[in-house]
């Protein structure tokens, strides 16, 4: 019995078929769940960090790191690392500007997204999320000044 | 070792749960269902069941607690009907869509208006697109033996899906007879533990029960539910295989009756097929070849079976104790006729409406459906293709009653 083919594989498939997919070939109905019941971790792959308008900048050398921004992010979009602020996660934050409200040092600056449109934002295959930022306005270390 | 008890339709009901001893039961009380779950809560009042019992405040809240306690892994069973299912139709589709094994009862009742509260299966009826199993029942002693056996076609791994378990309401809910009762270790054991499938309750493993699917996904989910009632046949037919082996019984999707080499046929779901073997028995004393099919398993339908039973006769009777206004026949009529669509050999249909609101279903009546199709197959015209069986009116021999014409002011 053959294995089916995962989703990627799948994909490259129809892309060497001539077909214009642009997205992932989506699951057939023996492959979901039953019920459609979800199981848990799935919000990680939904991509919502393209709803955003502005995007929140945060200025490294003058953080405290007293985690506000953390606390308050409604998309618990905001990485931290060793208890101290890390990076902002650009795949899920939608650009609400309460970390830039809250922020008591006032390090957090909301900029156009326009200028960061040339950035690339991929899932790797163990399911990273990896900011390759090619744009000309954005400083490239994943949103840090 | 099985014990023979006088039973009611509904208390029979109420012993199959009492061995089955579910997690929760969730019901309200309507007219003819209510005793199933009077009787079942003096079980659990006495502690011989450990079921959590809800009363609560509608039918409709009896599924939704359902559905609650068997996504969060609970066994769950419930009672109820006409009005009441009526009543709880959404919850209908979303435990069936959903996957949930519920199990319910339902002492088929018309449904209203006019307000009544005896038998007639217009309340099942209406339900038969909602995914769930609807297995017809015709005695008392199949309404105990098919509860048993639908938590088991419910829980079942390739199906999955809710069943409803219909029987006469008054005519089987309400008459006392003798029915058998397996042991209660056999039935426990025959109706094992009850397999949770992504409950709720597993915080190891966190889930989310219905969720909103755009149109990218929710067809899928619905060809996934269709695939589980086409696996509802053979695990219907299993079951029944099983549960004949410790009780004796085996009722499969259908039962036949004098049909094998029969010209004359009638399809009929529920008590009134009792009454068509007698009337039956007194055609084959005359040298009449006449046969009854009585259809178990409305959902899944067996197509394939139907065509295959039906075809050889030459004359057929399609009684239905619902009615579909505006269709060309009842419910089961419109069925079963698509099911002989595509034989080469079938009988010529009739399709009769009977026992609406309870209406007393006689051996008068149905020799009169035989007397029908012998007339069909004698003459080979057809006079009436749908009829009304057992109603007061309409022409007798070709002319409306006095009292008729002058309320309508017409003869015709």
């Amino acid at each position: 019995m053959t294995t089916k083919p995962t989703r990627e594989q799948q994909t490259k498939e129809a892309k060497s078929n001539g077909s214009t997919v642009s997205a992932p070939v989506k699951p057939g109905w023996e492959e979901l769940e039953i019920g459609a019941v979800v199981h848990t971790g799935n919000g990680t792959e939904y991509k919502t960090g393209d709803w955003r308008s502005e995007r929140p900048m945060v200025d490294k050398d003058k953080c405290i790191n007293c985690l506000f921004c953390w606390v308050f992010c409604p998309d618990a979009a905001v990485n931290v690392v060793d208890e101290k602020f890390s990076s902002i996660d650009y795949y899920h934050c939608k650009g609400c500007g309460i970390c830039a409200t809250e922020c008591p040092a006032k390090c957090i600056s909301m900029e156009d997204e326009a200028k960061f449109q040339n950035e690339v934002t991929v899932v790797n295959s163990s399911g990273a999320v990896v900011v390759n930022s090619k744009s000309n306005g954005g400083s490239g270390k994943g949103g840090l000044k | 070792m099985s014990k023979l008890i006088a039973a009611t339709g509904n208390q029979a009901v109420a012993q199959a749960m009492r061995q089955i001893d579910p997690h929760v039961v969730a019901a309200y009380p309507i007219t003819p269902a209510t005793d199933i779950v009077e009787e079942f809560s003096t079980f659990v009042a006495e502690g011989l069941v450990s079921t959590e019992f809800v009363p609560v405040e509608s039918e409709h809240s009896a599924m939704s607690a359902c559905i609650g306690a068997s996504a969060a892994g609970a066994r769950a069973m419930t009672g109820t009907s006409s009005q009441g299912l009526a009543l709880m139709w959404e919850m209908l589709y979303i435990a069936s869509g959903l996957r949930l094994p519920v199990v319910m009862a339902v002492a088929n009742r018309a449904l209203s208006a006019p307000l009544s509260i005896h038998g007639d299966q217009s309340d099942a009826m209406g339900a038969r697109d909602s995914g769930w199993i609807q297995l017809y029942c015709k005695n008392q002693q199949e309404v105990y033996d098919t509860m048993l056996q639908a938590i088991r076609i419910a829980e079942h791994d390739e199906v999955r899906l809710p069943v409803m378990v219909c029987y006469d309401g008054f005519i089987v809910s309400h008459s006392l007879v003798g029915v058998n009762l397996i042991d209660d270790d056999e039935a426990k054991a025959f109706v094992g533990k009850h397999k949770a499938k992504n409950s709720l309750l597993d915080t190891k493993n966190p889930v989310t029960v219905g969720p909103l699917t755009l149109f990218d996904y929710n067809f899928e989910f619905r060809r996934q539910l269709a695939e589980g009632m086409f696996h509802a046949p053979a695990v219907i037919d299993e079951v029944a295989r099983e549960y004949a082996k410790i009780s004796g019984r085996y009722y499969g999707r259908y039962e036949k009756y004098s049909l094998d080499d029969a010209d004359l046929g009638i399809v009929v779901l529920g008590s009134a097929a009792s009454t068509a073997e007698i009337v039956v028995d007194r055609l084959r004393d005359r040298g009449i070849k006449a046969g009854i099919l009585r259809l178990k398993a409305l959902r899944p339908f067996p197509k394939a079976e139907l065509a295959q039973e039906l075809g050889h006769l030459k004359a057929l009777a399609i009684l239905d104790r619902a009615d579909s206004p505006g269709a060309y026949g009842g419910p089961v009529g419109l069925e079963v006729r698509s099911a002989l669509l595509e034989n080469t050999k079938k009988p010529i249909v009739i399709n009769g409406i009977y026992g609406l609101g309870g209406r007393d279903t006689t051996t008068d009546q149905l020799q009169s459906v035989y007397d029908r199709l012998l007339n069909i197959v004698e003459t080979g015209t057809v006079d009436e293709p749908l009829f009304y069986l057992g109603v007061r009116g309409g022409k007798v021999n070709g002319r409306k009653s006095e009292a008729a014409i002058a309320r309508s002011g017409s003869s015709r």
